[in-house]
């Protein structure tokens, strides 16, 4: 895997002008110190790398999720038989196995349409035993490009990956709610003479969203508890430098020596967790009432009699 | 060597029978089936002893929930909270960590860091969470009805959540319960890909999936390989928990029959 990161960060710069001599301090201002260390930085910089994951993965399944149940719909078979084994297979299997899987079979299958189009003239065959053998131009990145070529290349398979998996989810719930927009909506449509495409843009998917809201905010919550499955993804992310700086240290190698701390830095991630999932859950109940304010649904119905 | 020899050798290699050393290069087709099959043996070891175990947690949980004591259904809404609001892969990270820092104080905790005792603790957890909310959600939807015939049968106490809520509410949370259980089986394979060490390279399905697909730097044989493997495990489960869900609705009409809908749960 190309993507395997080590930002060379330094670890004296400090903060506060107190910390020059950690050895000399104690208490809080040892712990503030501590805390403010540049690999702790890269800890707090890792939250963004999650929140970016979440901004860039949730409009991307929508997406992969759109296209998706559009497939299952379709009345072209083929298409529709793709739409349907795209969403049954990840119910079926672990979507564990889908990250592993995908984040090596996508870096295989660029560099191998890479090395069709780049080198044409290469004679050997690509896998030979145990190795996956590309010319040197095909690599991706290519093997001199700088570090955060690199970065870059291993988020962006990893939101891939991530937006392939969660579409296939955001698909289901799409597809139930086209199903639950009521036939005669689509019917009326008919007898206005509009043909499939008209009523599937004018009137299926203007409705539907509705129906998919539920299911799309419980899909976002659980989009929140798969980010730190990216440690697996080999992205350096919050589980990777919780792991990192938990471990215990010792004075010969750093300023701030302590025991194995790891347990304080996973409860500190749990907590993390918890916070976010919670005001996730506010937001989206808040937005369900506002959505369902006025609708002909049993919930709108009991917002107007408590009115 | 014969696949027979293979399956002989590797068939129980991750229970730890069989030959010690993993093959090493020139994988067979074979070898991938039997060793990732091997591996099966873990996670339906975790995930029965999990959804088994937690099913009575679970009910416990979802009457706490219910209840109209406050000392009662706090603790039991923070647990569902906590075990549902955080990720496994975290929750995983760090009953491990906790294990291990006791470990190092007491020695009664030193089993609790190997896989078969720690990780299931987790799973436990976890599952009673998610199924308690489930169990809670049926509970609220009991029919007004049948607690009324309940009462004017003089039944009450015990004898009414044991003849009349309790096998409603199976009966209401059932589909739902199915597809926990699905997602537990899959969630099983978070085990050793966070933190449990597998001993002796005893591992589940998609560690040994992981290191022919590391070794072969070819991932379109094993995951392949090890989704089938779950397909198949997932049909036996919606087939066992057809049975109970026939069971449990063998009352009702039977032009109605409560189909096992089944809908996303996703992972945790």
């Amino acid at each position: 895997m190309a993507f395997k990161l080590n930002p060379q960060l330094s670890t004296g710069a400090a903060i506060f002008s107190y910390c020059t001599d950690p050895s000399q301090i104690e208490g809080l201002a040892w712990l503030s110190c501590y805390l403010s260390t540049g690999k702790h930085m890269a800890l707090y910089w890792s939250v963004l790398t999650v929140l970016a994951l979440l901004a860039v993965t949730g409009p991307a399944a929508l997406a992969f999720g759109f296209g998706g149940a559009s497939a299952a719909r379709s009345r072209v078979a083929p298409l529709r038989w793709f739409g349907k084994t795209y969403i049954a297979l990840v119910r079926g299997v672990p979507d564990i196995a889908f990250f592993l899987f995908f984040v090596i079979a996508l870096d295989q299958g660029i560099e191998y349409l890479r090395h069709k189009a780049l080198c044409p003239d290469w004679d050997q065959p690509i896998r030979q035993g145990n190795d996956f053998i590309v010319c040197q131009a095909a690599k991706m990145p290519l093997g001199n490009s700088p570090q955060w070529v690199h970065e870059t290349y291993g988020f962006a398979l990893a939101v891939l990956t991530f937006a392939i998996v969660f579409g296939a989810f955001a698909a289901n719930v799409l597809y139930g709610a086209m199903r639950a927009v009521p036939r005669e909506q689509l019917e009326t449509a008919e007898a206005y003479g509009m043909n499939h495409r008209q009523i599937f843009r004018r009137v299926l998917v203007p409705q539907m969203w509705v129906y998919a809201l539920p299911g799309l905010g419980n899909l976002w919550m659980v989009l929140i508890k798969a980010t730190p499955l990216l440690f697996l993804l080999g992205v350096e992310d919050i589980v990777y430098w919780a792991r990192e700086l938990g471990g215990s240290k010792t004075p010969r190698f750093t300023d701030y020596p302590h025991p194995d701390w790891r347990i304080w830095y996973f409860l500190a991630l749990l907590v993390f967790y918890l916070i976010f999932t919670r005001i996730s859950e506010l937001v989206i109940a808040r937005l369900m009432r506002r959505l369902t304010l006025g609708q002909a649904t049993t919930a709108g119905e009991a917002q107007r009699k408590a009115a | 060597m014969s696949c027979i020899q293979t399956i002989q050798d590797y068939a129980l290699r991750s229970i730890g029978i069989g030959e010690r050393l993993l093959p090493r290069e020139d994988f067979t087709l074979c070898e991938q089936f039997t060793l990732i099959g091997s591996g099966m043996i873990w996670n339906i070891y975790f995930g029965t002893v999990a959804l088994l175990l937690g099913f009575f947690f679970a009910t416990a949980l979802a009457l706490g929930k219910a209840s109209a004591r406050a000392f009662l259904r706090k603790p039991s809404e923070w647990f569902i909270f906590i075990f549902r609001g955080s990720p496994l892969f975290i929750q995983f990270f760090f009953g491990y960590f906790l294990f291990l820092s006791l470990k190092s104080n007491y020695a009664f905790f030193d089993p609790f860091t190997a896989a078969w005792l720690g990780a299931v603790i987790v799973l436990f957890c976890n599952t009673s969470a998610y199924s308690a909310e489930i169990f809670y959600g049926a509970l609220q939807s009991i029919p007004k009805g049948d607690v009324e015939a309940a009462d004017a049968y003089g039944l009450s106490g015990w004898s009414r959540f044991r003849r009349v809520i309790w096998p409603t509410m199976l009966r209401l949370a059932w589909p739902s319960y199915t597809n926990e259980a699905i997602f537990l089986f899959h969630a099983t394979t978070l085990v050793f890909v966070s933190s449990f060490p597998a001993w002796q390279q005893r591992g589940d399905a998609l560690y040994y999936a992981k290191y022919f697909a590391d070794k072969t730097f070819n991932p379109f044989i094993p995951y392949p390989i090890l989704a089938g493997f779950f397909i198949i495990l997932t049909l036996i489960v919606i087939s066992l928990f057809g049975l109970a869900n026939r069971r449990l609705n063998r009352h009702l009409p039977a032009e109605r029959p409560q189909k096992i809908r089944l809908l996303p749960n996703l992972l945790r």
